[in-house]
């Protein structure tokens, strides 16, 4: 008896842990800015390009930044969760349109020009959401990734909660699905805005 | 009539080689090409080394099993041009992988830092081959003792000698 209890407890246990550890998302990296200050930037909105928008101007309210671009396909599938999310009134939705021209492999931005690719993305980003419904109070441009890079974005759509004092509390990765948002991101701006 | 072979028609070997060259020729046009596209020649060769150096020390997060010098993924090209921009800036090579680690987490370090979380991932395997190798000798022990000297009887033991005369009468 005791001969095969011992092999069976070492199967039973490395079949647990390649349960566990093969049912994880790889994608699923923790952001180490969870807990940090959002990294500063100011960007020029893609609804009025001649405004800025910069994270400071939301001091005092708790808000969501959804990472998004026109070529992204998952964002397609997390739109409408977005455009139901944002009838909440507790929702405060700011979108990062992140390499709208750049990241689309399709195009050459290189050959645009920095004034052609601007206007290119403005007018891609602006007919996108015209199309699909706009759920962000505002867009921010980030033309070639750079405040991506800061805020450690690597797979679009990212969204990023961020406090009342500008502390990023959460980053989720990927598609938003109905459940993400009510199980984990409006329970937590529940207690944000406490 | 010969039955029909693949290699038996003078055509159709012909057309085999013409196939393997075409095959040939083709890997050696693309294959430098490929190269060049990882790591673009920049004017200066010293800062192209220490990006390579660099980059190869990070994982890149689009396609997690390639290098940052090796991956063709966008986010990699973007974040080898930042790594060009600070090595211009005369940023150290701690300063770099700092910033990567400060925005994407040790993850991107190939070379994970020895910390509480990440000491089963460092000596895990040398925990293991202690383990194997303890079981192995208990186990190895356990048998020696298990094993007992079986002595034959009288009977068992004329019977072996009458078999091993027999071989040496035959030979």
């Amino acid at each position: 008896m005791n001969r095969f209890l011992w092999p069976l407890v070492g199967f039973v246990a490395l079949v647990i842990l390649l349960a566990v550890g093969l049912g994880l998302n790889p994608r699923d990296v923790p952001s180490p800015l969870v807990g940090k200050p959002a990294p500063v930037f100011t960007l020029a909105r893609v609804d009025a390009p001649e405004k800025s928008f910069s994270p400071q101007e939301m001091r005092g309210k708790v808000w969501l930044l959804n990472v998004w671009a026109s070529w992204c396909v998952s964002c397609r599938q997390e739109h409408p969760v977005l455009v139901e999310m944002a009838k909440n009134p507790a929702i405060t939705l700011i979108g990062l349109n992140y390499k709208e021209v750049s990241g689309d492999g399709a195009i050459d931005a290189d050959k645009l020009g920095e004034e052609g690719e601007r206007r290119l993305a403005l007018q891609r980003a602006n007919a996108w959401l015209r199309e699909h419904g706009n759920p962000y109070a505002l867009s921010a441009l980030d033309l070639n990734g750079r405040v991506g890079i800061d805020y450690g974005v690597y797979g679009v759509p990212e969204t990023y909660v961020i406090d009342k004092s500008g502390l990023i509390r959460m980053k989720h990765t990927g598609p938003i699905t109905p459940d993400v948002f009510s199980g984990k991101i409006l329970p937590l701006i529940a207690e944000l805005n406490k | 009539m010969t039955p029909f072979v693949w290699w038996s028609s003078r055509a159709d070997r012909y057309s085999w080689w013409l196939a393997l060259f075409a095959v040939m020729a083709s890997l050696a046009v693309f294959a430098p090409a490929r190269a060049k596209e990882a790591a673009p020649l920049a004017a200066d060769e010293a800062v192209e080394k220490r990006l390579v150096a660099i980059a190869s020390e990070l994982r890149c997060l689009v396609c997690q099993n390639e290098s940052l010098a090796g991956s063709h993924a966008e986010l990699a090209n973007d974040l080898r041009r930042e790594i060009r921009t600070m090595i211009g800036q005369g940023r150290s090579d701690r300063e770099i992988l700092d910033f990567m680690v400060s925005r994407y987490g040790d993850f991107v370090l190939y070379r994970p830092p020895l910390k509480l979380t990440t000491i089963l991932l460092w000596f895990g395997p040398v925990v293991l081959l202690l383990g194997g190798l303890a079981a192995l000798v208990a186990y190895l022990r356990r048998r020696n003792r298990q094993v007992v000297a079986a002595p034959l009887s009288l009977e068992e033991q004329g019977e072996a000698e009458r078999l091993l005369n027999m071989e040496g009468e035959q030979q």
